[in-house]
């Protein structure tokens, strides 16, 4: 027996038929075999018929190994693929309230942004709201930034999406 | 033609050549019995007395033929006293379509009336299930079902069918065929695979075969002779793999596994090349799996790819239907015209045949009180071993597996990946009914039979002759088997204050009851009981009660680990 690879972060994209229930029964595996869910998205396609789901887990070579046969053995589960096998782009959206009553808070939140090509969406008297997509760890260094001197409200993270580079393409 | 949708119900059966079914009736699923009572000619439906009853014999009936069990029940305690059935079904990899009622649709998520989410309960532990929302759509879900149950690593199938469904009318038409876009099983195995395999075979010096439940499931018991003829190695059965190769053969070395005999747990402990084909690795026969199999490259054939090196990494992955994969490696022998040398495996025959020479399983039948392996001993010579033989959960089942020597397939049936004591006796109503001329025997133990005993009503209503085999020993014995041995003999709970009389309670339901207390009795008795053709035949072998099953594997240790006597 060979030891145990290490853990490793994986982006899983699946297109599933879109029906109810499909969700419940991907998530109802994780739960049931143990397996961690980082974070979920789930949306229909173009084709009505489909949806695309992008679960962000982790684990060692073979746990990944049976999360990808389990979900492929599920029958509402059409096709999928694990991003990690090719170059990728990973997006996530995120929105950020922040208390803008501190002197200078406009400005910082101003400043952040543009170094984040965030934007900014809502003015409130005491708040702004703050828009910003990228890669989950751009997310997170634009949170601490901006956290570092004002003090966050509120944050609504939409979960990683993702897709391959150049050709490769997860489709019927 | 426009039909109701509890008509549509009965003419999809009849089109899936369904010619009997399980069931018990209830609010959500009277237009279905109204609809079943008008077409009583062509589907035999049998009325159970709890409905895990119904679901076990569904199993037995789909274990015995290779043919979906189908059920009915309806909804809310119905459909939950359905599921330990189903979670059966799905361990063991048993084809069924179980069929719930649900309450209308408008009052779905009401807390209505016996309204439970059986598609939610059920969803871990089936194959797949439905929520039928159309009349329009109940025949395709319908077809979706069997063709889902049957297909590929088959399983349990639920369909929920709301009760205003059963009234509404369609125009009806049943698929010839069906294709589900994101099921595709893979069902021919990868040539250049195969090759590797039969390469590897050539060389091999200690090779085992180590084949499971996936034969009987793909009836590739024919097949897997011929090949372990061919190949010339010594072969071992998994606890549901029985039957599936002549145990009278002298290639095949016994059961491996927790309960497995001592040749056939050491020769895979030091195997140069396990094959293992339609078996699952399940922790009952691996053991520590830290310890397993150290030396042995390994070869996996299995329909499901998720077996495959799911617990033991695999050399060779062969994901295919048995049957086929085992015919496409003897055609690679007959292309290449070869065979393995037995030079090559002499030596290993003969360090086989030293472990054979242990006698595992030896016991003696003194004249103080009924072992159990006599019995089981006996079993199979007054039915020249070709019964059908269910079992329940316990000692006795490990006993009945060791020494009822399975020659055939489909024979054997029994409980293994959830162990469900309860299983034998409904499950040997299922197998009756398939084979009304055949003998049934159900091997039980005290505790075990009274899980599902209510079920001796069915068999008196429907006249099933089966043979109850009681090996009472008044206790729950593999429960103080492990007390004894591990937890110094404080035997909690392992012991029943007050057991029926069995033998008033078979006859309170109109069968013969027989009381079997001397070892000289036992043939004799048995003799007797397999006389009465017609009649069900409860025999209560008062056996030794501290009785243990040997040899055993204790959890944690290594497969060559095993306690002997
Ligand atoms: C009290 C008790 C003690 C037990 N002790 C033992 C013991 O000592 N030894 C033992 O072996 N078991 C024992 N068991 C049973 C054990 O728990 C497992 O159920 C059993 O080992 C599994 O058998 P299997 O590997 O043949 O798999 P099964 O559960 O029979 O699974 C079949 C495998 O074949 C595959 N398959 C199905 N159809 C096909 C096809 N057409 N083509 C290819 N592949 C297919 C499936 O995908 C699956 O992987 C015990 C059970 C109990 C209750
Ligand atoms: C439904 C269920 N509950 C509990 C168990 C745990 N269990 C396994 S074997 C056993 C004892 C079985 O006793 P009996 O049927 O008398 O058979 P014996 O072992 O004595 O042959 C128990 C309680 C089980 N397998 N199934």
């Amino acid at each position: 027996m060979t030891a145990m690879s290490t853990a490793k972060r994986h982006v899983i994209s699946i297109l599933m038929e879109n029906e109810s229930g499909a969700l419940s029964r991907v998530a109802g595996l994780f739960s049931a075999r143990g397996y961690n869910i980082e974070s979920l998205t789930v949306a229909p396609t173009e084709d009505r018929s489909l949806s695309r789901l992008t679960l962000v887990t982790s684990g060692s070579d073979e746990i990944i190994e049976q999360i990808m046969k389990q979900l492929h053995k599920l029958i509402d589960v059409v096709k999928l693929m694990d991003l990690n096998e090719y170059a990728h782009i990973e997006r996530e959206m995120m929105l950020v309230k922040v208390d803008t009553q501190k002197a200078g808070a406009h400005e910082r939140v101003k400043h952040v942004s543009d170094i984040f090509r965030a934007r900014i969406i809502d003015v409130g008297e005491k708040t702004y709201t703050v828009e910003a997509t990228g890669s989950h760890d751009k997310l997170d260094a634009f949170l601490k930034v901006l956290g570092g001197e004002l003090r966050i409200i509120e944050v609504v993270r939409s979960g990683s999406m993702g897709i391959a580079r150049g050709s490769a393409s997860l489709n019927l | 033609m426009e039909l109701t949708g509890a008509e549509i119900f009965v003419e999809c059966l009849k089109a899936e050549g369904v010619d009997t079914i399980f069931g018990y009736p209830g609010g959500a699923v009277l237009f279905i019995y109204d609809a079943l009572y008008k077409a009583a000619e062509d589907i035999n439906h049998i009325l159970v007395r709890h409905e895990q009853g119904a679901v076990h014999a569904a199993e037995g009936y789909a274990k015995s033929t290779n043919r979906p069990g189908v059920v009915l029940v309806t909804s809310g305690p119905g459909a939950t006293n359905a599921v330990t059935g189903i979670a059966d079904a799905y361990m063991d990899s048993v084809p069924l379509v179980v069929f719930t009622g649900q309450v209308p649709r408008p009052l779905i998520g009401n807390d209505a009336f016996q309204e439970v989410d059986i598609v939610g309960i059920s969803r871990p532990c089936v194959k797949h299930n439905f929520l039928v929302t159309d009349v329009r759509e109940l025949a395709t879900t319908i077809k979706k079902a069997f063709y889902i149950a049957s297909t590929g690593r088959p399983g349990p199938v639920l369909v929920d069918i709301p009760k205003d469904i059963t009234q509404m009318r369609c125009e009806f038409g049943y698929p010839d065929s069906i294709a589900i876009r994101s099921y595709n099983p893979t069902v021919k195995g990868n040539r250049r695979q195969i090759r590797r395999a039969i390469d590897l075979m050539l060389e091999a010096k200690q090779p085992m075969l180590y084949t499971g439940g996936g034969v009987i499931l793909s009836g590739a018991a024919e097949a897997l002779t011929s090949l372990t003829h061919r190949l010339g190695f010594p072969i071992t059965n998994t606890l549901m793999g029985l039957g599936g190769y002549p145990a009278t053969d002298p290639q095949f070395v016994g059961m491996l596994g927790m309960h497995g005999t001592f040749e056939a747990n050491n020769a895979m402990h030091h195997s140069d090349l396990v094959i293992a084909i339609g078996a699952r690795f399940d922790d009952r026969v691996t053991g520590n799996i830290e310890k397993f199999c150290p030396y042995a490259k390994v070869i996996h054939v299995d329909i499901d790819p998720a077996s495959i090196s799911k617990n033991v990494k695999v050399d060779v992955p062969i994901v295919g239907d048995v049957k086929g994969v085992l015919i496409d490696m003897l055609a690679e022998l007959d292309e290449r015209g070869v065979s393995p040398d037995p030079a090559n495996t002499a030596d290993w025959w003969q360090q086989i045949n030293e472990w054979r020479k242990t006698d595992c399983l030896h016991y003696e039948q003194d004249d103080t009180s009924i072992r159990a392996q006599y019995v089981v001993e006996k079993l199979w010579e007054v039915t020249g071993g070709d019964a059908y033989v269910c079992s329940d959960v316990g000692q006795h089942q490990m006993w009945a597996a060791q020494f009822y020597r399975f020659d055939r397939p489909n024979r054997w049936i029994n409980s293994g990946g959830l162990g469900t004591m309860g299983f034998g006796l409904p499950a040997a109503m299922g197998v009756q009914i398939a084979h009304p001329e055949d003998t049934v025997a159900c091997i039980t133990g005290d505790g075990s039979i009274q899980m599902c005993i209510q079920e001796l009503g069915t068999c008196m209503q429907y006249q099933l002759p089966v043979k109850v085999i009681s090996l009472n020993n008044g206790y729950l014995g593999m429960v103080r088997q492990w007390q004894e041995f591990f937890y110094q003999k404080r035997y909690a709970m392992s012991y029943m204050e007050a057991l029926p009389d069995f033998v008033k309670l078979a006859e309170a339901y109109g069968h013969v009851g027989m009381r079997i207390e001397k070892p000289a009795d036992v043939e004799g008795a048995l003799r007797e009981a397999m006389a009465m053709k017609n009649r069900l035949v409860f025999m209560d072998f008062i056996t030794k009660r501290e009785g243990n099953v040997y040899p055993m594997v204790p959890a944690g240790a290594g497969q060559n680990e095993m306690i002997l006597v």
